[in-house]
């Protein structure tokens, strides 16, 4: 048996720098992440205290009244749900169907190059230019006028190119492995897209869709040129209708109207953050139920 | 393991014997990854029932080999093939049927790949590509499966746990009895051993032995000595070349016709 070396095990001094020195960034780190998430707490917390006491059933449920001074939300709330159904059903099929091209079939040329390009690109438009294409489109060309449809349109141009961004990372997050064990049985691709590829990418498909739920209830400037209003008395009856929407609500309670309870627009804005994280809440259920099927 | 059938053509070049039916020949088999050659003028032909070995080192051209007789090239941005393959007497190169010819030749690679499935459904997926959709038929495949990739005994109590979850020599069985539920002609393994203990290597070779009366089986290997094994003929390669074809037992035995096959099997080699 050897004899052990009294000092083998005592920390010498570049031993104690390396620990100092990894501590600091531990702390650094920490930090930052703890300066991340503060303003979201401080955004919630005064929404809460600030805007709490405007909800109340009848706050959700009926219209506002006096020019917004009283009364609800309810058509705002409802415009926003329609805005946003509307422009999932259109982006995320396509947005999810076009990743599943660019990145199970198409190969790696100059052409798919500069469409992942155009992709990014699309990505990077401010929503304020996407509100003009949106109204000079699908506003005047397509003449849907200002309705649900032509918003919905605008908001899902501008947030499909999230949608295959997201879809294409978690595709091809999925091991090549996998593929290729599953094509030299004989699969086809579809096939093999089929029955391992989208088993093992749908909850990080989820992740990009709930990014968009968020992104699309809370925008304003694509929605105000192409379907929704300041005031109607109207509720939506189809896509063809204008609409009230929470955003744009939320604006004009802000800052249009003289004489506003300070507490509405905080209300409507507490009214919208719910919204939005209610609709997640349902996709990370939905997530987790997916997973608990496949026993992950 | 050298059949007597075997070692009666022992002069062998891999050209087929009238008397023994190739079930796979490949003929001039060239290989390149853009300017990069893989494999160059490959000749050799592979027996019904036999077990056919390939050794050599590392770049040597042998999974490219099993790639292009599995057709993957199409799989694979910048590989050409140039030369024939036929398998079954089908010149691989002009089926229109890429799939068929797959679904008849299963794969084993290197490391396992579980898929992210259970480990009844990494059995039942060949099959239910096929359009086999009876519970009760694939009950049968998968027990059959396991059973004959010495997996059965050990899982048959967790079948619908996730099959990646096993370890990694259950894992390499796995996929063995999954390229057996193709229920192949060929069976193509790519140096299978390489992230499996010696006790699960050894059940392994113990399966290719028994499965030899029902499958032809080609058997990548960097291990010399599981060449010897179990090949009953075997093919050396080096650096894109197939130096040379013989049976096993010659290449070990000193009957070798080029002095590189000695110094590769004897170990003498960078």
């Amino acid at each position: 048996m050897a004899t052990a070396n009294p000092t083998m095990f005592q920390a010498s001094d570049l031993n104690q720098h390396n620990e100092r020195v990894q501590r600091r960034y531990q702390l650094l780190f920490g930090l930052m992440t703890l300066l991340l998430i503060t303003p979201v707490l401080l955004i919630l917390g005064t929404l809460v205290v600030k805007g709490g006491g405007a909800i109340s059933w009848e706050f959700l449920l009926t219209a506002p009244t006096d020019g917004m001074r009283t009364g609800g939300v309810f058509p705002a709330l409802l415009g926003t749900i329609w805005l946003v159904t509307v422009a999932l059903l259109l982006s995320v099929p396509i947005g999810v169907f076009a990743a599943i091209y660019l990145s199970e079939y198409a190969g790696d040329n100059w052409f798919t190059r500069m469409i992942n390009l155009a992709i990014i690109n699309l990505a990077g438009v401010p929503s304020i230019v996407h509100a003009l294409f949106g109204l000079g489109a699908f506003v005047l060309f397509f003449r849907f006028g200002t309705s649900i449809l032509a918003a919905s349109l605008t908001l899902a141009v501008m947030t499909m190119p999230v949608v295959i961004v997201a879809t294409r990372e978690s595709l091809q997050a999925v091991p090549q492995a996998f593929r290729e064990a599953c094509w030299n049985m004989g699969a086809t691709r579809w096939q093999t897209i089929r029955r391992v590829v989208l088993p093992n990418s749908i909850t990080g498909i989820l992740t990009g869709v709930i990014l968009e739920v968020s992104r699309t209830a809370g925008e304003t400037a694509p929605i105000m040129f192409t379907g929704a209003v300041f005031f109607t008395p109207f509720l939506p009856q189809s896509v063809f209708d204008q609409t009230m929407a929470l955003s744009l609500h939320l604006f004009v309670a802000a800052t249009q109207v003289p004489g506003m309870a300070e507490e509405i627009p905080f209300g409507v804005a507490l009214v919208l953050i719910a919204l939005v994280l209610t609709m997640n809440s349902v996709s990370i259920a939905f997530r987790m139920w997916l997973r608990g099927k496949k026993k992950w | 393991m050298v059949s007597s059938g075997a070692a009666a053509v022992a002069s062998d070049t891999g050209a087929p014997a009238d008397n023994f039916p190739s079930k796979l020949e490949i003929r001039n088999l060239t290989i390149r990854y853009g300017h990069t050659v893989a494999l160059r003028g490959v000749n050799l032909a592979v027996r019904e029932h036999e077990i056919f070995g390939i050794i050599g080192p590392a770049n040597a051209g042998k999974t490219s080999l099993l790639k292009a007789i599995n057709r993957m090239d199409v799989f694979t941005s910048g590989m050409k093939v140039d030369g024939e393959i036929r398998f079954n007497g089908r010149d691989t190169s002009r089926l229109s049927n890429v799939y068929a010819l797959r679904s008849r030749i299963g794969v084993v690679f290197p490391l396992p790949v579980g898929l992210p499935m259970t480990v009844y459904d990494n059995v039942a997926l060949s099959p239910r590509l096929r359009g086999i959709k009876s519970k009760a038929d694939l009950d049968v495949i998968v027990q059959r499966c396991l059973t004959r990739a010495a997996l059965w005994d050990e899982v048959k109590d967790r079948l619908h746990a996730l099959g990646s979850l096993l370890s990694g020599g259950q894992q390499q069985r796995l996929t063995i009895a999954r390229a057996l539920s193709q229920e192949p002609d060929l069976l193509m393994l790519d140096e299978f051993s390489i992230a499996v203990d010696p006790v699960t290597t050894m059940r392994i070779e113990d399966v290719l032995k028994e499965l030899r009366q029902e499958v032809t089986i080609l058997l990548v290997t960097n291990l010399v000595q599981q060449a010897r094994r179990l090949a009953d003929r075997t093919a050396f390669f080096l650096n894109g070349e197939c130096v040379e074809v013989g049976v096993t037992e010659d290449l070990f035995t000193g009957e070798v016709k080029d002095q590189r096959t000695r110094d590769y099997v004897e170990g003498r080699f960078g």
